[in-house]
């Protein structure tokens, strides 16, 4: 996915000068090749909106019923046909939030530490595996959220927390059960982190060497370098890897729906409470919809779920590139 | 500075000492949680090898489910539909995928280029359980489940992945290779699938691998185009298939103790199905970008 590949143009023959001495195979196939070819192109492209229609479509119902109050309505009754996203948009946005705020930092000391610390036999090792943990498929981390670190979360974390934070609001009670929002925010945490460390690695990868050399030339330690040369440099792109992280959290639907357990407590920030997100809640009732109206609102909860990793997306794409450009230039 | 003494000491004091200390904390900080992320690999690795073990026998690999009461049973046609389910996804995203790369890298004009690569950046955005929704309502809305629409998802999700990691690869093809192949008269179509085509197919095939590690997994597609539960092998791919993801998802929140093995050991199956085939996957692409870059 990253680094963005750099555009180095393919040479074309000089068409125009030896058109008439090409055979007729050669026309029909180079003509053949670049149609067919720009057409996968554009189909690949046309999908993104044929898959925004198709999801806004299917919650035209919902969206004519309830307009854009949706989004602001915390009610989600199924006997009197009254849904609201709110609960659920809140609990994204929060999952997502504590997961960002425990991985980034992580994920960037992992950067920090593959691209200047690890020796050189060991940094190959330990790379390949943080990004080995990416590729846990999402319902094996979910299973061994709900049946392994759920207990754990019960036992230890939840008294330890609740001691040491419980004059906060977050830890504010004990977790009645292992399913609780903070066992989704670990789980989560584990996703976001192999992703963002990847490609901080990258970025401080291409730190150049003389701006750093020049650091240490100063007289700076290297954690003083690194805060005043590799940080500042790569901002931009860190905030970006960030995003990306995040919007990997934003989008997870599976790992939640089995580890956060199925009801919301209203706006609460407690995190040793259940919780549900938009992902989560689609994949909770897709089966046993009982009306029409509550199928069309799931599906605008997909359409808010599409919007906010869309929006993720490309700004960090946005940032990612720009900072790719200015670099190179 | 000072030599208390006359005796000159090398070690930094006050200050000097302070910077040391806290660059020292920030390296151990940094090491730490390279390690702790591996360590927590470790332990997910571990904990699913653990409780996987009771389960794992052959029963597992050549029986479908046991009918309520009686015990053993397995969750053969769960791997028999994953292995169907992604192949047919493989079949179809592995050749589009391959065709976009190859419009961006040799066709394209730089605009057109950025807008393609970007579109796939985003479309590798967009969360699994929307691909889901939106194939429900294309394909499965009126007409019902079936494991080609479970594949049709899953192409949908591979597509970027493959096709990326195809542009990279051609990217890394020197010029001077086309360039001789045109010098010589041989036509753009030609020199693009016999010339250019053939030193990337490592490439290719190590991107596609890592695609369909992803693919296996995939849950959140498979709920809304082939959630089912059968007690027989399905290879008809019109009909709805058992899957391992959708049985490790069900499983896992079930009583039932011997189902929730069960969970864990397709929960090893597939983590060990997609572990090895993406580190095999990363070994081969260093090796062969190693080789198109000339060492």
């Amino acid at each position: 996915m990253l680094p963005a590949v750099e555009a180095s143009s393919a040479p074309t023959p000089p068409a125009d000068v030896l058109e008439s001495r090409r055979t007729l195979p050669d026309r029909i196939g180079d003509a053949a090749l670049k149609w067919i070819t720009a057409a996968a192109a554009a189909g690949s492209v046309a999908l993104i909106g044929l898959i925004i229609y198709k999801v806004v479509d299917g919650a035209r119902p919902s969206i004519e019923q309830f307009g854009l109050g949706f989004v602001w309505h915390e009610t989600w009754n199924t006997v009197t046909n009254q849904f609201g996203a709110l609960d659920f948009i809140f609990g994204t946005m929060y999952t997502t939030f504590w997961a960002v705020l425990f991985g980034g930092p992580i994920a960037i000391a992992i950067g920090l530490y593959l691209s200047e610390l690890a020796p050189r036999g060991v940094r190959g090792v330990v790379g390949s595996l943080v990004e080995m943990l990416a590729a846990i498929p999402s319902v094996v981390l979910g299973l061994w959220g709900i049946l392994v670190l759920g207990p754990v979360v019960t036992s230890t974390f939840g008294p330890w927390l609740n001691t040491a934070f419980g004059w906060t609001p977050f830890f504010s009670s004990l977790p009645a059960s292992g399913s609780t929002m903070f066992t989704a925010v670990l789980v989560l945490t584990i996703m976001i982190v192999p992703i963002t460390a990847s490609i901080s690695r990258d970025l401080f990868g291409q730190v150049p060497a003389d701006i750093k050399e020049g650091a240490y030339g100063l007289g700076l330690t290297r954690w003083e370098m690194t805060r005043g040369v590799m940080l500042p440099y790569t901002r931009g792109g860190l905030m970006a890897a960030v995003l990306l992280g995040g919007g990997r959290a934003v989008g997870e639907a599976i790992a939640v729906t089995q580890v956060a357990g199925i009801t919301t407590h209203g706006l609460s920030v407690n995190l040793f409470t259940t919780g549900d997100t938009l992902g989560s809640r689609i994949a909770e009732q897709y089966q046993g919809a009982v009306s029409n109206l509550q199928i069309a609102s799931l599906f605008y909860l997909g359409v808010i779920l599409l919007v906010m990793s869309l929006v993720t997306n490309f700004v960090a794409q946005i940032v990612v590139r720009r900072y790719a450009i200015e670099k190179a230039a | 500075m000072e030599a208390p003494n006359g005796s000159l000491s090398l070690s930094a004091r006050g200050r000097a000492r302070r910077r040391l200390v806290t660059n020292r904390v920030a390296e151990l900080v940094a090491t730490v949680a390279a390690f702790g992320a591996v360590a927590v690999l470790a332990i997910v690795v571990w904990s699913v090898l653990q409780r996987a073990i009771p389960a794992l026998n052959l029963d597992l690999f050549t029986n479908v489910q046991a009918t309520y009461g009686e015990t053993g049973g397995g969750i053969s046609n769960a791997i028999v539909g994953s292995v169907i389910i992604v192949a047919i996804a493989t079949a179809l995203a592995l050749p589009m995928g391959v065709l976009v790369a190859i419009y961006v890298s040799e066709f394209a004009h730089e605009q057109i280029k950025r807008y393609v690569r970007l579109a796939l950046d985003v479309l590798n955005g967009v969360p699994s359980i929307v691909i889901g929704i939106f194939v429900y309502a294309l394909l499965v809305l009126g007409s019902g489940y079936a494991a080609w629409k479970a594949s049709f998802a899953l192409a949908i999700i591979m597509l970027p992945l493959v096709s990326r990691s195809t542009m990279e690869v051609l990217n890394l093809v020197p010029n001077s290779l086309r360039e001789a192949s045109f010098a010589l008269g041989v036509s753009k179509w030609r020199t693009v699938l016999f010339v250019v085509f053939p030193t990337v197919r490592g490439g290719i095939l190590t991107g596609t691998t890592l695609a369909v590690a992803r693919a296996a997994g995939e849950t959140a597609p498979l709920l809304f185009t082939t959630s089912v539960f059968l007690n027989s092998v399905v290879t008809d791919p019109r009909q709805a298939m058992d899957t391992l993801p959708f049985t490790i998802f069900i499983y896992s929140e079930a009583a039932d103790k011997t189902l929730n093995d069960q969970a864990w050991a397709a929960a090893f199956i597939l983590m060990a199905f997609v572990l090895v085939s993406s580190l095999t996957a990363r070994f081969l692409l260093s090796r062969s970008e190693r080789k198109l870059r000339g060492r």
